[in-house]
């Protein structure tokens, strides 16, 4: 059951099946597998004592938007916390293994962890504006990286916010606090700012939990404009969100990784039972 | 902090309000409602007897000199002339030199108590502040002069020489190292007031949710910018009102400044000089007031300490107020 | 042009050095004032301290019997005063006005009260009972340790009594229990160490309490328990004795500190502990 730790077992990708438009993605329409973006190995975590990851290989495909699911507990945000090293900053913490990205690891890689940070944003369960402008949010990211005058800064500014589908609700306020946006509004403000540093990667742990329905959706759509420019990565307790909105999803259960493939395989026939249990809704 | 909704509070309302029907029922109820209350209201009214009383006792010097007493430099006991001028100046001065030390190192202490320290440091070093607040402020006098004082005594000459001789600030710090003076009593009140101020900022930094912090870092933000732009910004109000409390404590702290402020009742621009706060004075001098005037006068200087003390203790509170309201209707 | 990657750099490792070089000059002072109150306070300590009463200038010998006994007497009455105000203004403010304008408005002015400068406390209790009766007291002494004890206690009883959990009072008032005998036997037993500890943690504020007396209780260089007269107590005895050129009476205050320091850091410990065990 558990995963081997020969390479023969790293879960890659299955080629998707292209047979189900009703679940084909936009972008899984082509046959070859795309490039690998990011690959775990063997990667174990712990909380102090308690071992949360167990030994997870994985390879996330470039320019997709994969989704990880699972029961709450079972270490999908966990193993998303480990690919821009945010369990870090807390030192009862540690995960060992690999995470390769474009195939240097990560883990244990003496690069500045703000450039690995630069390059793997991140976007949060609940919406979280820092507590300045909604101008100043976007700009607070990339003065740590660039020194840019005013109306450069200005452009960057309006193009982020553009991306993210915000800037026609609030090209005329820009100097409000982020707080007095709506939740939806939020949630993409944190969207633009986590663009706005140019990132090759995009993390979101559980995106939409704290939105209602009609934000949601802006977000899903979001995503996919997203996914043209950046490898996606979005931990989601909902299957119908991880159905709709990824190329592929992995399984996972009590820290394992059960099972990943084309998202419209999982969902459709998935090769192992706990999976099927899962998605049919027979527990979690 | 204060749950504003606590359990049960609902129940209380409910038979509280319910008065007449419980004062039928249990007649013993409505009585011990009212005795509670009748004592609240007592403790609540405390701080307007206070005022009162002092209005009162003080009343006989501000008749005999008027606002003059706010702006006269002059304290002399045995000409009969009293004015508060040079106590007020004492007392603000060397609450802010207390502030100017104490608010950097609060912030570094509540910075490494809250982000940087590994766990198991975290406790030690909160208890070791928190004791710090609980040492009384004799100690801190008696330890200010028998023991700093001396010492920095033997600091005072380089300041001289160093910081004296720039041409602008340095008349602040010119005059005879005596080791006592407004300067000692500034660095000791800081000291006392460090832990109060640290403590309620490292209360706040704690509830500032670990998702903003979060986003701050994926951005690939320093600890420092973490702190800096999102922490802060985001406990400001707290922050504020911890500063305010901490001030309003300086201001009205008496022991720690007796000892080492020099006891003189004269302004000089040096901050080496002796000088004397409003409650140093009263400490000093209440006891040996013979005439209704001098006792009156004294008592005057306790009314605008306490006036003092209280908008500033007012207004930290309505700060720290609005950071519980705030985070009550996040939660 | 420096990099801004290292200038961020510089500036987090700064100021985070800053930070922590902040801490360790908090934790010197206080090791520091332990240190010297110890190294001081134990060389002083003797059986006589604890069996004679404090000397007249310059001579010898002598102790803080009177000193020691004296400010006992203050706390005591101070408690015997402050608690029962503190508790029943606590409980009203927990359980009959926790949601009302008026209780909100007595919890603020409680705070505000419990910031107060001692010194003005002090005026106020000469003002109310030494001015009046025409003389220095005990009693005065208590009256001003008191109404700085009383917001303490106000304060800790009111939020350990809404700490305890609603269905403990809907059980009790399923039964048809009158509400004065449910806050008296169920509430604050519930509430009872967390009750203590803040009346603990006010006795540990007040004990070192100096300002107040300074115009209430005075002092007495004699024996003396009479309410009605100044009587000795530890920090104004402190306070006389460090301010001395004797060497003799300062090494007498250090005793003293030291006693007052270890006294109030049991408190604080016990009280501590006490209320962790309570949360639990």
């Amino acid at each position: 059951m558990t995963p081997n730790t020969s390479p023969q077992h790293i879960w890659k990708p299955t080629p998707p099946a292209g047979d189900n438009e009703a679940f084909t993605a936009p972008h899984t329409s082509a046959t070859v597998a795309p490039p690998v973006k990011i690959s775990v190995r063997n990667l174990n975590f712990h909380y102090g004592r308690f071992h949360a990851l167990k030994d997870i290989s994985i390879d996330i495909p470039e320019k997709r938007v994969t989704a990880f699911i699972g029961p709450s507990g079972c270490g999908k945000s966990t193993l998303l916390r480990t690919f821009n090293r945010m369990f870090e900053i807390y030192p009862e913490q540690r995960a060992d293994g690999q995470i390769l990205v474009d195939g240097a690891n990560i883990l244990d890689s003496r690069e500045d962890i703000a450039r690995i940070r630069a390059r793997i944003g991140m976007v949060f369960q609940k919406p979280t504006p820092f507590p300045m402008s909604i101008y100043e949010n976007i700009a607070f990211g990339i003065r740590l990286y660039e020194r840019l005058q005013k109306s450069e800064m200005d452009a960057r500014v309006e193009q982020c916010l553009a991306r993210a589908a915000l800037w026609d609700e609030v090209k005329d306020k820009l100097h409000q606090s982020g707080t007095s946006l709506s939740g939806g509004q939020q949630q993409r403000l944190c969207i633009a700012r986590a663009v706005a540093i140019k990132p090759e990667v995009i993390l979101l742990d559980e995106p939409c939990s704290a939105l209602d329905p009609i934000s949601t959706a802006r977000v899903e759509e979001l995503l996919k404009e997203l996914v043209r420019e950046y490898t996606v990565v979005i931990v989601t307790h909902n299957m119908q969100q991880a159905a709709r909105a990824s190329d592929f999803t992995a399984f996972m259960y009590l820290g394992e990784l059960v099972e990943f493939g084309n998202t419209p395989t999982i969902f459709t026939r998935p090769s192992r039972q706990q999976t099927e249990d899962y998605i049919t809704g027979r527990f979690g | 902090m204060h749950d504003m909704k606590a359990p049960g509070t609902a129940i209380a309302e409910l038979n509280g309000n319910a008065s007449t029907g419980t004062r039928a029922r249990f007649p013993v109820d409505f009585l011990f409602r009212k005795l509670t209350g009748a004592v609240a209201l007592l403790v609540a009214l405390t701080l307007l007897a206070i005022m009162f009383a002092l209005v009162d006792e003080g009343s006989h010097a501000l008749h005999v000199f008027g606002w003059h007493f706010l702006v006269t430099t002059t304290w002399n006991p045995v000409t009969g002339q009293f004015g508060a001028l040079v106590f007020i100046v004492g007392t603000l001065i060397s609450s802010a030199i207390a502030m100017l030390i104490a608010i950097p190192v609060s912030f570094g202490i509540a910075l490494f108590i809250s982000e940087l320290a590994p766990r198991w440091l975290r406790g030690p070093v909160s208890t070791a502040i928190e004791l710090l607040a609980a040492v009384p402020s004799i100690i801190y006098g008696m330890w200010g002069l028998l023991v700093f004082a001396p010492w920095f005594g033997n600091i005072e000459p380089w300041i001289n020489d160093h910081i004296g001789a720039i041409p602008g600030i340095g008349l602040l710090f010119q005059g005879p190292p005596m080791g006592i003076g407004m300067l000692t009593a500034g660095i000791v009140l800081a000291i006392m007031v460090i832990p109060f101020i640290a403590s309620i900022m490292r209360d706040v930094f704690m509830i500032t949710p670990a998702p903003l912090k979060e986003s701050a870092y994926a951005l690939g933000a320093t600890t420092w910018e973490v702190a800096r732009h999102v922490i802060l910004p985001y406990t400001r109000t707290a922050v504020t009102g911890g500063i305010f409390l901490g001030l309003g404590r300086a201001l009205g702290e008496t022991m720690a400044v007796t000892f080492i402020i020099g006891n003189a009742n004269n302004l000089s621009a040096s901050l080496l000089m002796p000088g004397s706060s409003i409650a140093s004075v009263i400490a000093n001098e209440f006891t040996e007031a013979t005439t209704h005037l001098y006792k009156s006068s004294l008592l005057a200087l306790g009314l605008i300490l306490f006036l003092i003390t209280f908008v500033v203790l007012v207004f930290a509170k309505l700060l720290l107020l609005r950071l519980e309201r705030d985070a009550g209707g996040k939660a | 042009m420096i990099s801004l990657r290292t200038r961020r750099r510089a500036i987090n490792t700064f100021n985070l050095t800053m930070a922590v070089l902040m801490t360790v000059f908090g934790v010197f002072w206080l090791v520091w004032i332990l240190w010297t109150t110890l190294r001081y306070g134990i060389g002083a300590i003797h059986l006589s301290l604890f069996t004679q009463d404090t000397p007249p200038p310059g001579s010898s010998g002598g102790g803080l019997r009177n000193a020691f006994v004296g400010s006992l007497i203050l706390l005591g009455l101070a408690v015997v005063i402050g608690t029962p105000i503190g508790v029943l203004a606590g409980t009203w403010l927990a359980e009959f006005a926790a949601r009302r304008k008026l209780g909100a408005l007595v919890r603020f002015l409680n705070d505000i009260l419990l910031s107060a400068p001692s010194i003005v406390i002090g005026l106020f209790a000469y003002s109310i009972v030494v001015d009046p009766s025409g003389h220095f007291s005990a009693f005065s002494g208590g009256v001003a340790l008191a109404l700085i004890l009383i917001p303490v206690v106000v304060r800790t009883t009111d939020e350990m009594l809404r700490l305890v959990p609603g269905a403990l009072r809907e059980a009790a008032i399923a039964l048809g229990t009158p509400y004065w005998k449910l806050v008296m036997r169920i509430t604050w037993k519930a509430a009872a160490s967390g009750i203590l500890t803040g009346v603990l943690l006010g006795i540990a504020r007040i004990s070192g309490e100096t300002a107040p007396l300074l115009f209430t209780a005075l002092n007495n260089q004699f024996w003396s328990t009479d309410l009605s007269h100044p009587i000795a107590n530890l920090p104004v005895v402190i306070f006389q004795f460090a301010m001395s050129p004797y060497r003799n009476w300062q090494q007498m205050a250090w005793a003293g500190a030291f006693v007052a320091i270890v006294f109030i850091l049991l408190l604080s410990v016990v009280s501590r502990f006490i209320l962790r065990r309570a949360k639990s």
